[in-house]
Order: structure tokens, then C-alpha cells, then sequence
């Protein structure tokens, strides 16, 4: 019922305000449109490239490889592409997402371990750009490695919160 | 451009290890379930996806990241304490909190750069403390209701998408964290 109360207390709490709200709803449904229009390439390209990766066998192999030490951080070696791509790219890193939830299943570890890391961490590499780019600033100093401490963390805290919330 | 190399390298590495594992035909097969995949994944998250940016359009409207921006102010001005006398600087900075946290990415990056560009005033072409902080904390997610996630897991059949917030919420709220603690150390050790 969280979905059907928050459409409810956001719609009533527009009216209050005299807010249209079915006229901002269209609206912004309507940029849904082109949002995913936006992001419609990237999965085509990302999807094919991981769903490639998984059936040639290599996620297996990087995951028998690597497993001893992502295993002792507590990180699982198939998500690696993921984490790789995630600071890049935000609709690569939802392309890739979405392959290894479809394909390891919404509700399993490995995929409720993708979801979580796609909800708490951010394209770092794009917004540094961005930001940097748009004030002239080229001494960026410490900014990169404290966001890549972050992302770090992200990935870490993803795993450990599902193992406490969900279970292994 | 780093994109265009992660990507070749996901494909160079599939063909050599589906030859090395004699996989061809998975490997072959999974291209044109990939691209497909892709489609059905589109059409099945589209309606959930623009319901969604609709429901944040109704939440901008109405006000809602303005009575957010209230409440962040006060701890915002301890996150930023060379900025705290400027008032439109900060005004920038909670409004871009609250669009962040509300999920209205294409509303908080403009709000961020007007805040970035007045605290790049002060120090032309080298990043501040403060605007070393506020990118880190845009670099973090902070979103509360991370839609595009639970809408992936919607169309990947699972009954309830929303069950990892705490999950989100707890793994956000420690990557922030983090990445403000590593803010505060290295300011001192990396001077401008």
C-alpha cells in the first residue's frame, strides 16, 4: 500500500497547495517519455555486452578468480561489472543492472545486491565532469578520491545491508 | 571515451572465452537475446517509469523541495561553514539537497552549478573546500525513493520492487557519510 498512499498524500497535498496536479502528472509522464527514449540505446548496447559476458562463462571465471578476495570485503565478483561501469555511466550502469537482475532474479541476493548498489551510488566520473566543467575549475584536488571513497563504500554498505536486512 | 573501452572489452572478453570454454553457441544466442531483452525491458518498465516522473513533476509543483530546503538549511550551514553567510549561495545549495533527495535529478545539477559557481568566486580555477564537498555530495545518492531501480525490478517480475529502501537508504546514508569524513580529512592534508 506504500505506492497507491504516496500517489494519494502527494496528489492531495498538491491540491492544497492549488497545484494542477493532473496537469503536472501528464507533464511529467510525459518527460518519462523521453527519459526513456534516453536511455533505450544504452540497454540495448549494455544488455547485449553482459548477457555475452555471462553465457561465454567469463563472469564464472572472474567470479572463481576474484572470489577469494572480494569474498573477505564481502563484495560477490559477479556484480563486478557493475561496479565498474557504475561511476562511467548512469544508463550503462542501469543496462548492466537490469541484465544481472533480470538474469539472477529480482528477489535473489545477487540481484537485490545490484538494485541496492544502483540506488545508493551516483555516475561520480560524469558529475565531476560536469560540475568542474560548468566553473572553470581544472585544480579539482581532493574531490575525486573522497567520491571514489564514497562509491566505494556504496558498494560495500549494498552488500552488507541486504545480508542484514534479507539474509544471504 | 571509457565507455567505448569497457564495453569492447565486455564483448572481446565474451567471443574469447566463449571460444576458450566452446560456448559459441551461448555466446551467439545471448546477442540476440541481450538487444531483445533490452526492448521487453523498456516496454515493461515504461508505464511504472512515467508514472513515477509524473508523480515528481506533481511533487516540484507543489512545492514540496521548497519545504524541504527549509529544513535542510540549518544542517547544511555546518556541512558548509565558509558559505554560510552567503545566503543565495546556500539557498542554492538546500534547494539542490532537496531536489537530489526528491529524486529530480534534472532539477538539482543547474541548482548545484549556480552554487558551485559562486563559491568558484572566490578561488578562480582551484576547487574550495566548499566546492570540493558540494560535487562529493552530488557524487553520493542520496535519492529517498530510488524509482528507476524498483521500476527494473518491477518488470523483472518481482511483487514487491520497493522492499530494498531500507536497504538503499542504509548503503546511501553510509556512502555519504564516508564521503564526508574523507572531505573533512583530506582538506587538511591536500591544501588549495
Amino acid at each position: 500500500m506504500v505506492v497507491p498512499l504516496t500517489l494519494m498524500l502527494v496528489a492531495l497535498y498538491g491540491l492544497g497547495r492549488r497545484v494542477d496536479v493532473y496537469q503536472a502528472l501528464i507533464h511529467g509522464a510525459g518527460e518519462g517519455v523521453s527519459t526513456l527514449l534516453g536511455i533505450f540505446p544504452a540497454l540495448v548496447g549494455l544488455m547485449t555486452a553482459v548477457a555475452m559476458l555471462r553465457a561465454s562463462g567469463a563472469l564464472e571465471l572472474a567470479a572463481q578468480a576474484l572470489a577469494p578476495l572480494l569474498e573477505r570485503i564481502g563484495l560477490p565478483a559477479q556484480l563486478l561489472p557493475l561496479m565498474l561501469v557504475r561511476p562511467v555511466s548512469g544508463s550503462a550502469a542501469l543496462g548492466v543492472g537490469a541484465e544481472l537482475i533480470q538474469a539472477y532474479g529480482p528477489d535473489s541476493y545477487l540481484g537485490r545486491v545490484a538494485a541496492v548498489m544502483l540506488g545508493s551510488t551516483e555516475t561520480t566520473f560524469y558529475t565531476i565532469a560536469v560540475y568542474f566543467g560548468a566553473v572553470g575549475v581544472t585544480k579539482t584536488r581532493y574531490a575525486l578520491p573522497a567520491a571514489l571513497c564514497a562509491d566505494m563504500t556504496g558498494f560495500l554498505a549494498a552488500a552488507w545491508a541486504v545480508r542484514l536486512i534479507f539474509g544471504s | 571515451m571509457t565507455m567505448a573501452y569497457l564495453w569492447t572489452g565486455m564483448v572481446v572478453l565474451s567471443v574469447l572465452c566463449g571460444i576458450a570454454t566452446g560456448r559459441e553457441g551461448e555466446v551467439a544466442l545471448a546477442v540476440v537475446e541481450g538487444a531483445g531483452g533490452a526492448v521487453e525491458l523498456c516496454l515493461s518498465m515504461a508505464g511504472m517509469l512515467c508514472l513515477w516522473t509524473g508523480v515528481m513533476e506533481v511533487m516540484s509543483r507543489s512545492g514540496l523541495a521548497g519545504g524541504l530546503s527549509r529544513l535542510l538549511r540549518p544542517v547544511l550551514k555546518r556541512l558548509y561553514p565558509e558559505e554560510a553567510g552567503d545566503r543565495e549561495t546556500m539557498d542554492c545549495v538546500a534547494a539542490n539537497v532537496s531536489a537530489n533527495l526528491l529524486g529530480l535529478g534534472n532539477a538539482a545539477t543547474p541548482l548545484g552549478i549556480k552554487a558551485a559557481g559562486r563559491m568558484a568566486r572566490r578561488t578562480p580555477g582551484v576547487a574550495g573546500d566548499s566546492m570540493c564537498m558540494l560535487v562529493v555530495c552530488n557524487t553520493a545518492s542520496i535519492q529517498l525513493i530510488p524509482t528507476t531501480v524498483a521500476t527494473v525490478r518491477a518488470a523483472a517480475g518481482c511483487a514487491a520492487p520497493f522492499d530494498i529502501l531500507p536497504a538503499v537508504w542504509l548503503a546511501s546514508a553510509l556512502s555519504v557519510g564516508v564521503g564526508i569524513v574523507a572531505c573533512r580529512l583530506l582538506r587538511k592534508v591536500w591544501p588549495a
